[in-house]
């Protein structure tokens, strides 16, 4: 059965043209780039260029990008390095809902002696620029607030961060993992100091990420060894993944049009039709500011994990924000920080959309879905609506 | 993906003896909405003392939706001695085993088990009558559970215990005291204590809808039902917890003032002093 995939923010498919462009760089061009030999040589061109692609989607210079593995490195790298290069300032300003990327390296950080203001959002998953201007102190070496919300799709304001942080003299580090590819991010513009993507969330493989350290931010490396990305970042350079990565990210600069129509339609499609259909389901999320492919509804009475696996059933792919799928107790930190109560979080789903999602696939969630949660609340205990109920006569 | 066998597939989407049970003679209800999962089971015992039918009700994931219809027809044609003596393990076995952050699903059939056997007996339900202190607040897990799910269960580590009851999955505050529990019950001397307690820090929001829970249903509904009124919890949303007036509490003309004079001076005592309650639709 082929999947009908609406799990894009876990991760997505390797585009065929992305594929193409990569696979010569396993059994053909395999020379290291930084060999002496025109062999070798060859790839280390292949790779400026490539390098040169990136910087032109993204309106930056080439030598402002940082090859990695994943948005994960990218992240603790930015952190690490802000805390590093600036060793008399202690505290870190981030969000209650980042990444764990993020959110896990603060707890860490913590632990080390470090002092962390975590953000919080309303309920429909904001930031408060007011809470956040206030936060920034005088030994605050960093700001790091993600582009958009994984679970969500929030898109939080960065012009009006960068503005805030650039007034205040404080740097500012960006997961944008989920951003790039479905909205445009021009970095001539946002006036952010460093910006980590990880290019299996566009079409890329696994494997290969970037952060963008803005030219004149001070940076201190998070990998030593070899001179590889001008000593920033050792190791052997993922030639075929770096190749990958700015294919991907050139079609998606293509398509971005298309996201943010047809994409935007057919999620926009999935979400009023499943509302339609089924009673007491409502939005997570900043619908007036939102990723184009991301939809995160929650279902009252029933429980997120048991919704995925009748979902499984119908090779429906999607993902949930519920405590049970996690092996944690309590449901998504993300929903929580917004206040989502419990009746809701714990039934909560995210679709994540792409541009190879089809109106079929739509129509397989409209068709299968409101059963599926009729089905659910019919077993659950808390399904009887007081509404529902017979008036009292007394 | 959680790794579940075909047993607990089978039971999550064909479940057996689904629904409420209108003859039913026993009825245990366990779990509630911000724990994540509860299951209310519905029992009918003949004369003799056998059980001839089972049904449930389950709000949770795959493996609560299995445990739960497994353990129906597990207590189906059996005696009241012979399902006193079904446990948790018998559950899990059924199923050919749990993954281990779900047996707390195979110990919440035991407890509806338990709930409703003594419901029958006209004995007070274990569950509300728990023994010893609340150690998990977030979850309302109290010392008696986890010294038992420790015994029965052969548990080593505060994981496991985690793992079985829930207890400290929350936020994490009773991992200490789940430690010296362990300690005391594999007969080892207990850890010492960090020396400076965190400072508490309010209430999160599991805590608080736990709370809330237990004061309504322990003092607030049965003081309205004494006048032949009830109050139904529909929902709490930050400090607000919103309720429906039912019985003679509806309609009646000084509803408002027993909502704000009895049930949030209350709950504003029990549980936080700026709490506030709103009735649905006003």
């Amino acid at each position: 059965m082929k999947p009908v995939y609406l799990d894009n923010n876990a991760t997505t498919m390797v585009a065929p043209e992305v594929l193409a462009a990569m696979t010569p760089f396993f059994s053909e061009w395999y020379g290291n780039p930084s060999s002496m030999h025109s062999f070798g040589g060859h790839v280390g061109t292949r790779l400026k260029e490539a390098r040169a692609d990136i910087a032109g989607v993204l309106g930056c210079r080439p030598d402002e990008l940082i090859f990695t593995s994943c948005g994960s490195e990218g992240d603790n790298a930015a952190v690490l390095s802000a805390l590093a290069a600036q060793p008399e300032k202690r505290h870190l300003v981030t969000t209650r809902v980042e990444h764990p990327a993020v959110l896990s390296l603060a707890k860490h950080l913590e632990e080390k002696g470090y002092e962390v203001t975590y953000l919080g959002v309303d309920e429909q998953g904001r930031l408060d620029l007011d809470e956040l201007a206030r936060a920034i102190r005088k030994d605050t070496a960093l700001v790091s607030v993600m582009y958009a919300n994984n679970e969500t799709g929030t898109i939080f304001p960065l012009p009006e961060i960068a503005a805030l942080c650039k007034a205040r003299g404080v740097l500012l580090h960006t997961d944008a993992v989920q951003a790039v590819g479905k909205v445009a991010i021009d970095l001539s513009q946002l006036p952010v100091d460093m910006l980590v993507l990880s290019g299996h969330k566009l079409h890329a493989p696994k494997g290969v990420g970037l952060l963008f350290v803005r030219q004149g931010t001070p940076f201190r490396p998070f990998l030593i060894g070899g001179h590889q990305e001008r000593g920033r970042r050792a190791g052997t350079e993922n030639t075929a993944g770096i190749i990958a990565l700015a294919t991907a990210m050139k079609l998606a600069q293509a398509h971005m049009a298309e996201e943010n129509s047809r994409v935007r339609a057919l999620r926009d499609r999935l979400e009023t039709g499943v509302l339609a259909a089924i009673p007491y389901a409502r939005v997570n999320g900043d619908t007036e500011s939102r990723l184009p492919n991301t939809s995160s509804i929650a279902f009252k009475f029933v429980e997120g994990e048991a919704i995925l696996l009748m979902l499984d059933q119908y090779g429906i792919c999607a993902s949930s924000g519920s405590a049970c799928t996690s092996g944690s107790l309590e449901p998504s930190h993300v929903l929580r920080a917004m206040g989502v109560p419990f009746t809701f979080a714990h039934g909560s789903i995210r679709f994540s959309l792409s541009r190879y999602t089809t109106d079929a696939d739509v129509d397989l969630v409209l068709d299968k879905l409101p059963g599926i949660i009729e089905t659910l609340r019919r077993m659950s205990p808390f399904a009887e609506e007081p509404a529902q109920k017979p008036a009292c006569t007394c | 993906m959680w790794e579940y066998t075909d047993k607990v597939r089978d039971h999550f989407l064909n479940p057996r003896n689904v629904g409420s049970l209108d003859d039913a003679n026993a009825v245990g209800e366990v779990g509630s909405l911000a724990c994540g999962d509860a299951l209310k089971l519905y029992l009918k015992i003949s004369d003799a003392g056998i059980i001839e039918d089972a049904r449930f009700q389950t709000f949770g994931c795959a493996s609560a939706i299995a445990s739960s219809s497994v353990l129906t027809e597990l207590l189906k044609g059996k005696t009241i001695e012979e399902a006193k003596a079904l446990t948790n393990k018998d559950i899990a076995d059924f199923l050919g085993g749990l993954p281990k952050e779900k047996m707390h699903c195979s110990v919440m059939g035991q407890e509806a088990l338990e709930a409703a056997l003594a419901d029958y007996l006209g004995e007070k339900a274990p569950a509300h009558e728990p023994e010893g202190e609340l150690v998990c607040k977030c979850f309302g897990v109290y010392d008696g559970q986890i010294r038992r799910a420790i015994r029965e269960n052969g548990l080593t580590t505060v994981e496991e215990i985690t793992d079985f009851t829930k207890a400290g999955g929350g936020c994490g505050e009773c991992q200490e005291r789940l430690a010296a529990i362990l300690a005391e019950e594999l007969g080892k001397p207990a850890p010492a204590p960090a020396a400076e307690a965190p400072a508490k820090k309010g209430l999160t929001n599991l805590e608080r809808v736990r709370l809330v829970t237990r004061v309504m249903e322990e003092e607030i509904r049965p003081n309205l039902k004494k006048d032949g009124g009830d109050i139904e919890l529909l929902d709490i949303e930050g400090k607000t917890v919103l309720v429906a007036l039912r019985g003679a509490c509806k309609g009646c003309p000084v509803s408002n003032v027993t909502l704000t004079e009895f049930v949030q001076k209350r709950l504003q005592e029990q549980v936080e002093p700026d709490i506030l309650v709103k009735e649905a639709g006003k």
